[in-house]
């Protein structure tokens, strides 16, 4: 069974970029552009990771992140957020709202890659 | 008939009889049962003012001039009303001084100047001279009246007589022997004379019932009272003339006026009216009778005066008579003998009653003002050695005596026949004049100096000798005549009775007005010129404030000095301020039960309060010292203070300028944290503007960086997919580029190192180059854009590069948020007042209220909550006002009619306001 | 003894400023004239009368320090 993965980000391009990625390794993609689709997409979609933008319109990274953990159904929902803020208070903030890691871009896309695997476990 | 010798041992005997009151008043003194302690001995002996003068001179004026004479009289009275004020200050400073004469209360006032003693000493002498003269006139004229018989007067030709046998020697030498023995007998400290004093009030009694005998007999025996004497005048065509004398008389009122005002300061000024009222004062409580007595005194002096004179001339008629003998010779023609020896002993004891005590005082001024410190000066070894001074001062005096009184004999044999006797009088009266302005002065202006007082003194008193003292020389001979005349050496406008052309006023009334003007002028405008030393300060305070001691005789119990609460009140205010000082002491007075600090007993605790009090301002040990030496007895150390005064009030000032620093120091502070708090501002957004900027670069160099090492990694990408990643790749790298210039572009303008070419700018021009620029937008979204420019737009200063990113801007922003295909955009340009107004309108959404203010921050964009990102750095619009904003114009935005948004700006135009323009072009439609 | 009260002062001070008026022009030039009382010219007869007057005046404020 394939993993799914959902992609929050507001940023068609790297949208893209971080999509045809995903796809490479094999894993079922969905394509949200802000954090309330996110929520929704989360609920119907069901994903094993979301890769997060953290700055994103209306309900910004955080929140969502807030939101899944404060879900225990998805407790097993992996979270990386991404973000162009790179300052330690940023990431202690990440990791504190509970996500399992905090991305800086521009990012290596190997990576991101590894990362991904790692935490769906692979 | 009285025969010479009869004459002589009449005189002889009053004289003695004068010595034996003298002798017994000094004997009384010396047993401490003071005769004179008495303020009707204090008031009649103030009657030595009434000389030989008044005796027979005021009578000799009243026939020549009516009234003209009261003023010599009505001028003291008017004085005797300040004399509480005046003459009591002055009494309480000379003894708290221990001054002794005029010259050493001038000196004194002035630093205790030797040069000022000498110079007061000097015109005193000079001036007193021809005073004493006078007296010797008077008493030889009437011994030889009376011994000759003669209706001649008073004139005695004596300027022939060889000087031994001349009556004026001998009465001379007998004055100044009786003097000597008068006044020198022994030294007293405060050189008084409680003898003489003891005499001076006998004879002033004497002079009196004398007059007033003459005065009745005249009256009442030889014409039958005083309307009988007037009414006979009235039909004497001269004397009816005096009636009203004033209006007519040479400078009449004038005249008047200023004669009056002399003799006021004579009352205080003679050297033996200062020394009876000031220094043989024992106690200042006399004063209050000395006031009304003294004029009463001399009203009775002078009731029958007019009388007499106005009968003498009457009876003798105009010819040859002299007036100033009429006392004597009016009896003596009525063969009353008695009556005319009574006058005689009455003139006598008014000519040596004055005398005797001007002279006494000149010798005392002469030795301890002009000898002793000459002799200190130049023989001060031979001072040191002598172990007994008394006997020196003793010969000093006596020698000075002998030598006044000589000098007054040689000016009678110069000049004193050529005037009448009340005139020679003015003559010294104008001197002693001279002592007002710096006396007074020094009692009521701490700002008069030494300087001052000498310029003073001497401009008056070389005016007097150059208009009253030489031209009297001159009158009798012994200077040409053409120098009264003509002025010296021809010279006429320094003719000394006309003095710069003044002429037409009695010679007294023209030299005071010269003399006064050169000495008030010369002390006040030297005064201010000068800055008094510490010495004059002191002394200058000593004489002004002498009042604000009040009650200080009281030596206290446990407390050495003599501290009073206004003392202790002025030394607080010094160091602690007046308000401050008064709270103290009310508060202290308080605390020791007493009402308010008027209460308060100036003994040791006030004095202790008050050194605790000042020691929180200059310390312990000085305000200890400060006090002892304001508030002992000690007087000297005055000078001592008022360095340290100096010194505190120096500190005290240097205190207020440290505090005022420390005020000006916490205002610094306080702006300096707010400007802090401002800073952290300012800072933060500094912050926040970084990392956004670092967030937007962030943003597209992702995707670059991304899609770059997946094309690198996946070579074996479609071509399709790889076109397309390299369109991405290529377009965010234009983003970023994009984003970095107008980020600098910003960063630029708003510090200001942009570079402006500022010229001038045809608008129209621009907006066309705009729309050709952005025309691409448009036609792909097919969205017509309408051109619409009015008439008559001057040009504007402005770079047109600039102007042009603006115009591109906002048409940008146009295209990009209309709908494609219905959206429509008008870009129009007008002319408001002298601005040039550019509106770019469109039909898209709008700019919601909120947003208005949003849309001109960096990296805001209207449409964050809205989904889809718009293109753009959010940076266009803010650099837009910036331009604008730069070239003084204004950029905002408003709702255009209907739906859209109409983003405009104004830019100033010319001033010229000509017109660069050509006619409105047709709109233009793409 | 006490420092001159400044209301003795003050009658003083009007007072002297009285009699300097009173014994010169203008003053002095209503009675300048050729008129008599009792006998006597007005002249003389005020200047006697109101020298005593003054005399009495001063006694009247002095009299009580």
């Amino acid at each position: 069974m394939a993993k799914r993965i959902l992609i929050a980000d507001d940023e068609p391009n790297i949208v893209a970029s971080l999509e045809f990625l995903m796809k490479q390794k094999g894993y079922e993609v969905r394509v949200v552009d802000n954090g309330k689709d996110a929520l929704d997409a989360i609920a119907s979609f069901t994903p094993d990771l979301v890769l997060l933008d953290v700055m994103m319109p209306a309900v910004g990274g955080y929140e969502v992140a807030q939101q899944v953990r404060a879900n225990p159904a998805w407790a097993g929902i992996r979270i990386v957020m991404l973000s162009a803020k790179g300052r330690d208070v940023e990431v202690s903030k990440g990791m504190a709202v509970g996500a399992d890691a905090y991305v800086t871009k521009p990012f290596a896309t190997r990576d991101l890659v590894a990362k991904v695997k790692e935490l769906l476990g692979e | 008939m009285n025969g010479g010798p009869a004459i002589i041992v009449a005189a002889l005997a009053y004289l003695g009889l004068l010595f034996a009151i003298a002798y017994y008043g000094d004997r009384r003194a010396d047993q401490g049962r003071s005769l004179i302690a008495n303020p009707y001995i204090y008031a009649l002996s103030l009657g030595v003012y009434a000389t030989a003068w008044t005796f027979y001179g005021s009578v000799g004026r009243a026939a020549a001039d009516g009234v003209g004479f009261l003023p010599i009289y009505i001028g003291p009275t008017l004085m005797m009303v300040l004399w509480w004020v005046v003459v009591r200050k002055i009494v309480r400073i000379s003894k708290g001084n221990r001054i002794t004469s005029l010259a050493d209360f001038v000196s004194s006032r002035y630093g205790k100047s030797a040069l000022i003693a000498g110079l007061v000493t000097l015109i005193a002498v000079v001036g007193i001279v021809p005073y004493i003269a006078l007296q010797l006139k008077a008493i030889a004229g009437s011994y030889t009246l009376l011994v000759s018989h003669h209706d001649a007067g008073l004139v005695a030709h004596h300027q022939t007589v060889p000087v031994l046998a001349d009556t004026a020697f001998w009465m001379a030498i007998l004055l100044a022997v009786f003097t000597i023995l008068f006044g020198t007998r022994h030294l007293d400290a405060s050189e008084r004379h409680e003898g003489m004093v003891a005499a001076i009030a006998f004879e002033s009694l004497v002079k009196l019932v004398a007059f007033l005998v003459v005065g009745v007999f005249v009256t009442y025996g030889v014409y039958n009272g005083v309307g009988d004497i007037f009414s006979r005048a009235a039909e004497h065509p001269r004397l009816s003339s005096l009636f009203a004398p004033l209006g007519g008389a040479a400078g009449g009122y004038v005249n008047w006026a200023w004669l009056t005002l002399l003799s006021m300061l004579a009352i205080m000024f003679l050297p033996r009216q200062f020394q009876i009222a000031v220094v043989e004062n024992v106690n200042e409580r006399h004063l209050t009778k000395a006031v009304w007595i003294f004029p009463l005194y001399m009203l009775a002096m002078n009731v029958f005066v007019v009388p007499i004179a106005f009968g003498g001339v009457i009876h003798f008629g105009d010819a040859g008579a002299d007036p100033d003998s009429f006392v004597l010779t009016l009896p003596m023609a009525h063969g009353q003998e008695a009556i005319a020896m009574l006058v005689f002993i009455g003139g006598l004891s008014a000519a040596t009653g004055m005398v005797i005590v001007e002279t006494i005082a000149l010798s005392t001024m002469v030795c301890n003002d002009l000898v002793v410190p000459i002799l200190l000066r130049t023989r001060a070894t031979y001072v040191a050695a002598q172990k007994d001074m008394t006997r020196l001062l003793l010969a000093i005096r006596r020698g000075a005596i002998v030598a006044v009184v000589l000098l007054g004999y040689l000016y009678f044999r110069l000049a004193g026949e050529a005037y009448a006797l009340v005139a020679i009088g003015l003559i010294s009266f104008a001197a002693v004049a001279q002592f007002a302005p710096a006396v007074i002065a020094g009692i009521y202006w701490k700002g008069a100096t030494r300087a001052g007082a000498l310029a003073g003194l001497s401009a008056g008193f070389a005016v007097w000798l150059y208009t009253l003292l030489l031209p009297s020389f001159a009158k009798s001979g012994w200077l040409p005549a053409s120098f009264v005349e003509h002025g010296p050496f021809g010279v006429e406008l320094l003719r000394p009775y006309a003095l710069f052309g003044l002429a037409g006023f009695p010679e007294i009334t023209h030299a005071m007005m010269w003399s006064m003007i050169a000495n008030i002028g010369a002390l006040c405008v030297v005064s201010v010129m000068t800055r008094a030393d510490l010495a004059q300060q002191a002394q200058a305070a000593r004489f002004v404030d002498v009042f604000r001691h009040a009650d200080g005789e009281h030596a206290l119990p446990d407390w050495k000095g003599r501290a009073s609460i206004p003392d202790v009140e002025a030394l607080l205010a010094r160091f602690l301020g007046r308000e401050r000082a008064q709270s103290a002491l009310e508060a202290y007075a308080q605390r020791r039960g007493f009402r308010s600090l008027r209460e308060l007993p100036a003994d040791a605790g006030l004095v202790q309060f008050a050194e605790t009090a000042m020691s929180g301002a200059i310390g312990g040990a000085s305000a200890r010292i400060m006090v002892a030496a304001t508030l002992s007895e000690d007087a000297p150390s005055m000078e001592q203070v008022m360095a340290m005064l100096d010194e505190a009030s120096q500190a005290m000032a240097e205190r207020r300028e440290l505090e005022q620093k420390s005020r000006e120091l916490t205002a610094a502070t306080e702006e300096l944290r707010a400007a802090n708090v401002r800073l952290t501002e300012l800072d933060r957004m500094k912050d926040d503007f970084v990392s956004t900027v670092t967030h937007e670069l962030r943003t597209p160099l992702t995707s670059i960086r991304a899609f770059s090492e997946i094309l690198h990694d996946n070579p074996d990408i479609d071509t399709a997919e790889r076109q397309r990643f390299l369109a991405i790749i290529i377009q965010e790298s234009e983003r970023l580029t994009r984003l970095i210039n107008q980020v600098l572009d910003l960063a630029k303008l708003e510090s200001g190192r942009a570079e402006w070419r500022v010229v001038d700018v045809d608008v129209p021009a621009v907006v066309r180059d705009a729309a050709d620029a952005t025309g691409q937008l448009f036609s792909a979204k097919e969205v017509p854009l309408d051109v619409r420019i009015a008439t008559g737009i001057p040009p504007v200063r402005a770079d047109r590069d600039r102007l042009l990113q603006v115009l591109i801007n906002l048409l940008s922003n146009a295209a990009k948020f209309v709908d494609a295909g219905t959206g429509r955009v008008t870009v129009d340009v007008g002319r408001d007042g002298g601005n040039v107004v550019v509106g770019v309108t469109d039909n898209g959404p709008g700019i919601a209220a909120d947003d208005r203010a949003i849309i001109f921050e960096k990296f805001r964009q209207a449409g964050d909550t809205m989904t889809g990102k718009p293109a753009g750095t959010g940076l266009g619009l803010p650099i837009s006002r910036q331009i604008v904003e730069h070239l003084g114009g204004r950029l905002w935005v408003e709702n255009a009619p209907g739906r859209g948004a109409r983003f405009a700006f104004s830019v100033p135009a010319c001033a010229d306001g000509s017109t660069a323009v050509p006619p409105a072009e047709p709109a233009r439609v793409r | 003894m006490k420092t001159p009260s400044t209301s003795t002062t003050a009658r003083l001070a009007v007072l002297f400023a009285i009699g300097l008026v009173a014994f010169n022009y203008p003053v002095i030039a209503l009675f300048d004239r050729a008129a008599t009382a009792f006998g006597i010219p007005v002249l003389y007869v005020y200047i006697f009368g109101a020298w005593a007057a003054l005399i009495a005046l001063v006694a009247a404020i002095i009299g009580r320090p």
